[in-house]
């Protein structure tokens, strides 16, 4: 057991942090390119696609520096390394694993340079949490499949140039994993429609997305006819791996821990109250047991064993963060906190937090919802017998 | 980065299970815990043979000179079985002297500890159940250059089978810490049966007893901060036995669900069972998370262990009560039994909760050591 880096690795992060340091001061904030001088400078670094093979335009760099180099960039407040986020997530990987050579070529480059974004056309109408059994069907005709079906749930499809997607080709299997066979399709194919679905946040981040009789070129099948499956799971696994969330979720606390300074309840502040008191240290120590079992995970990792359903266990942590720091941002607030815009009397910047309480069900139910975590934990690692 | 067990700790954790499962099955487990004191000589010497005893104790007093990741591990396999012994306390004295004795003091107690033909045990509490230096009220008077100490401890672990007692005292405006023999004049201790069968819990009281200035340990710089410390220690120690003991609850539930049959199929089918057993894992993995790197921390990182050790310890005493009781209650009926096992670590979860710091308490510390 050691907590410590190499000296190697320490240099590592000195690097990151000294890079975030120049580029990330107030003044670099305030300068009108600054996203995009942003972007670059991380590109040049090869930081975009850390792990990805150099070849295709990656940085080839290994699992600990990855973990270091997101870290920091989180403890920093750093804006995405990219902002192909799903390209970066879990596309290009399962292009890198899957993709023949011209699909490499075609798309790793565009994602690394954030160039147009991906969306993912998993779940269906009727087919969320049971995603194996879904229904969108594809047929091969000549050199294209044609596709027709619906999906749903689709983050971010309304302004997205590809998308992966999940059809069935084989509907006559014992398994229903089997048959299964993934497509990259293009958006502005003929036959697709795009209709945005309004969140209760107000917002209209995901999409239902029709198919009728959408013609996509064999070309554009990514990995095996009939073994589409075997995508999504090394896709969803890349997913939930994240340690680097840890961070994020650190600096989300500190500000509920800054609120809880400022503001007052009931003739106190609320940082006095008891209650409040227990709820943040609950929340500080669920974060450093998530951190600390991805160094467990991570550990497993850079040993070379595969990590499979035991990250559930830290997806469950987080749903449980997600909706308990919005809501302890009200308890902190009261009514001030209903104000979507803010409320300037209080002195307090916190519509942020309102919106984190609708918000929450993209992190708790996106990826699978806490009771599919529950089942996979008790299914594939407890090995309690299925539904 | 190395968030794992090596190789000699693997086997140390696989002998001890061996042992445990070999010399001391449940069914011998229940023989000791109906004995006075929870304890068997025989078990005892054999843990001394392999070391046990002495697993922090310097090679050169007589022990294995192993650190405190490997006593955890160690104690994780106790807990796991429930094995009625003074392990943790007389481990803890050791540590207690081992940090803050003498070369001399070491020579003279170290050695009896790691044979096991002396018990250690800590007494820090007093009247009013407080963990720090304001719950020490016990004041010496100086007497030659020793002192005098008249009073009690109270919630002494092992209190009757200890022969050696860590006993912080008031000497002025310092605190300072007398090893007291049990056979000592004016020296006695009663221990007291608890919720949970195999382990013992009593008070020491001190009838003008002498203490001798060599018996009073040399070492600490601040009293107070030394009395800290081995409260972490403590509260690690008892964590450790907790993981152990809330994963193999986990592991007799969950087989408990694939065995029994209603509405005709195992229980563990159920989403209303499988969802709680699934939180059981998640909770003893986070809480192993924790524990371990607070273990970590005693000898590589002393400035993290009190906030290491607070997360620890409140994590792990909310996580096992759940555990406890839902063990129970996923058995049903039978789980209410004394003859079902799974009663067995329902009490350890109860006497472990308010052992050394409660999720209360160490969630309050989490509060005010991060600045708020």
């Amino acid at each position: 057991m050691d907590f410590k880096l190499t000296p190697d690795e320490e240099a590592f992060r000195d690097e990151v942090r000294a890079f975030a340091k120049e580029n990330l001061s107030p003044e670099a904030r305030k300068s009108s390119g600054f996203l995009s001088n942003w972007l670059k400078a991380v590109r040049e670094k090869r930081w975009v696609g850390f792990n990805w093979p150099e070849a295709y335009g990656g940085g080839g760099g290994g699992i600990m520096k990855q973990v270091i180099l997101k870290e920091e960039m989180a403890k920093a407040g750093a804006p995405p390394l990219g902002l192909c986020l799903m390209g970066l997530q879990w596309v290009g990987p399962a292009i890198i694993e899957y993709g023949t050579e011209e699909q490499k070529k075609s798309f790793l480059p565009d994602i690394l340079d954030s160039k147009y974004q991906w969306c993912t056309g998993y779940s269906e109408p009727g087919y969320g949490s049971d995603l194996a059994s879904l229904q969108c069907k594809a047929v091969r005709d000549g050199d294209e499949y044609v596709i027709n079906g619906q999906k749903i749930w689709t983050s971010i499809a309304s302004w997205s140039k590809w998308m992966i997607l999940l059809t069935r080709t084989d509907f006559n299997t014992d398994d229903k994993h089997d048959g299964i066979t993934c497509l990259l399709v293009e958006m502005d194919s003929p036959g697709i429609e795009v209709r945005p679905i309004k969140n209760m946040a107000g917002g209209s981040l995901f999409s239902e997305v029709f198919f009728d009789n959408v013609r996509v070129p064999v070309e554009n099948l990514l990995g095996e006819e009939g073994k589409g499956w075997a995508v999504t799971v090394s896709a969803l696994a890349h997913e939930r791996s994240g340690i680097s969330e840890v961070a994020g979720l650190a600096k989300q606390l500190d500000e509920v821990i800054e609120l809880a300074k400022q503001a007052t309840r009931n003739g106190r502040r609320a940082s006095e109250q008891p209650s409040i008191r227990r709820r943040l240290a609950k929340a500080d120590t669920i974060i450093e047991g998530m951190r600390l079992n991805g160094q467990r995970f991570l550990t497993r990792q850079l040993k070379g064993e595969p990590l499979s359903s035991e990250t559930s266990i830290n997806k469950l942590h987080r749903a449980f963060l997600a909706i308990e720091l919005g809501d302890l941002s009200l308890e902190i607030l009261g009514n001030a906190s209903q104000y979507l815009g803010g409320d300037e009397t209080s002195g307090v910047d916190q519509n942020l937090w309102p919106n984190g309480v609708l918000d929450w069900p993209t992190v708790v139910i996106g990826g699978g919802t806490p009771n599919i975590q529950r089942n996979i934990i008790a299914e594939r690692i407890l090995g309690l017998p299925k539904d | 980065m190395n968030f794992g067990l090596t190789d000699e700790q693997q086997i140390l954790s696989n002998v001890a299970r061996r042992f445990l499962d070999e010399r001391a099955p449940m069914s011998t487990v229940r023989d000791v815990m109906e004995s006075p004191e929870a304890f068997d000589d025989k078990l005892w010497s054999a843990m001394a043979e392999l070391g046990w005893l002495g697993l922090i104790i310097d090679d050169e007093y007589g022990g294995v000179g192993l650190g405190w990741v490997d006593l955890a591990v160690l104690l994780e396999e106790t807990g796991r079985g429930l094995l009625p012994a003074p392990l943790i306390s007389t481990s803890l004295a050791a540590a207690a002297i081992s940090d803050f004795g003498s070369a001399d003091q070491k020579g003279r107690y170290l050695p009896s500890l790691a044979d096991g033909s002396a018990i250690g045990t800590l007494a820090l509490l007093e009247d009013g159940d407080v963990l720090g230096p304001d719950g020490i009220a016990l004041a010496g008077v100086k007497e030659g250059g020793g002192y005098r100490l008249s009073g009690s401890k109270r919630f002494v672990h092992d209190a009757g089978v200890a022969t050696l007692f860590i006993v912080p005292f008031r000497a002025g405006s310092e605190i300072l810490f007398a090893v007291v023999q049990s056979s000592a004049e004016g020296v006695s201790s009663q221990s007291r049966r608890t919720m949970d069968e195999t382990k013992r819990m009593g008070d020491l009281t001190l009838d003008n007893v002498l203490v001798a200035p060599d018996d009073v340990l040399a070492g600490p710089a601040d009293g107070a901060v030394a009395l800290a410390r081995l409260f972490d220690l403590a509260a690690v120690a008892v964590t450790a036995e907790m993981i152990g003991a809330m994963d193999r609850a986990r592991e007799i539930t969950t087989q408990y669900a694939k065995d029994r049959i209603q509405f005709g199929a195992p229980i563990g089918k159920y989403q209303g069972v499988k969802h709680p057993l699934a939180e059981m894992y998640v909770d003893v993995e986070t809480s192993r998370s924790l524990l371990y790197y607070a273990a970590w921390c005693v000898g590589e990182k002393p400035d993290g262990l009190p906030l290491a050790t607070a997360r620890a310890k409140a994590y792990a005493s909310e996580a096992f009560t759940r555990i406890g009781t839902d063990g129970v209650q996923l058995h049903g009926a039978i789980g209410f039994t004394a003859e079902y096992d799974i009663q067995l670590y329902l009490k350890r979860s109860k006497w472990a909760l308010p052992a050394f710091g409660d999720a209360e308490f160490h969630y309050e510390r989490v509060s005010s050591l991060g600045g708020y």
